[in-house]
């Protein structure tokens, strides 16, 4: 097969560049995304086992409230909430609001703080209320 | 406007298939929605925890919270098509694995929908 554009020389690509806060979270904004992807299967299934019966349920139950389960969901939940603050960043940007380099190098660096701390808080605050 | 294509190009037939920007826009719709939705969600998980099998059937009956969780779900889920499918088109350049990908995200995230619509109408319906 013959075709002009397979030859055609490669642009740079990720490590020829500088790593800045604002590159860091956009590939975090991918990976999170990605991560969510096959992480929808533990919401999903969880559903599954509420609607098959309460020994299916149970177990599936047991399984999310042992220590892996609940490591797999608090890292599932801290991706939630960083792709969502990613989100709201990006929607800004779609309609032009925070390009200005040194305000999108901050709102990188508090993304990536407020979304740990966010996450711990959520945590606290629903296993305390629950 | 002057055509931008190669008399090439078009005799191959290759080029835009025109739906890139309702992908986009479907991209961001989701998203919009998926804020308040996911907020709901994450409440609700949390209200959920550790209860027990008949509590959590019994919470799934209320028609609110079954459909703004079937909402949620299926608003995240088409997000996640779109997302995963921009993933593939991005990184995949030989041709029959990028579409064999991109069929096997429609079948996954497609799959998943389905599930998440027969569960909640399970719970909800009490069958």
């Amino acid at each position: 097969m013959t075709n002009a554009t397979q030859k055609r020389p490669l642009s740079p690509h990720l490590q020829i560049y500088k790593l800045t806060p604002t590159f860091l979270m956009s590939g975090f904004h991918r990976v999170t995304g990605a991560g969510l992807y096959f992480g929808a299967v533990l919401i999903v299934w969880w559903l599954v086992a509420a609607a098959s019966g309460e020994e299916y349920f149970n177990w599936v139950s047991w399984l999310y409230g042992s220590w892996f389960g609940y490591f797999t969901l608090f890292c599932f939940s801290w991706a939630l909430i960083h792709h969502l603050l990613g989100g709201i960043k990006h929607l800004a940007w779609d309609i032009g609001y925070g390009f200005e380099k040194q305000l999108a190098v901050k709102v990188a660096k508090i993304q990536i703080v407020s979304s740990v701390v966010l996450t711990v808080l959520v945590w606290i605050i629903g296993i305390s209320l629950s | 406007m002057a055509d931008m294509r190669s008399p090439l190009a078009k005799v191959r037939g290759l080029g835009s298939a025109k739906d890139g920007t309702m992908h986009f826009w479907h991209s961001r719709v989701t998203s919009v929605a998926a804020i308040p939705l996911t907020i709901f969600f994450l409440v609700l998980g949390f209200s959920l925890h550790g209860a027990s099998y008949e509590e959590v059937r019994a919470t799934f009956a209320n028609p609110f919270v079954s459909v703004f969780a079937l909402a949620t779900l299926l608003m995240i889920i088409w997000h996640m098509k779109l997302g995963m499918q921009v993933i593939i088109e991005d990184y995949i350049f030989v041709e029959r694995t990028k579409w064999v990908l991109l069929m096997l995200n429609s079948f996954f995230t497609g799959v998943l929908a389905l599930l998440t619509l027969f569960a909640l109408a399970k719970l909800a319906f009490g069958a």
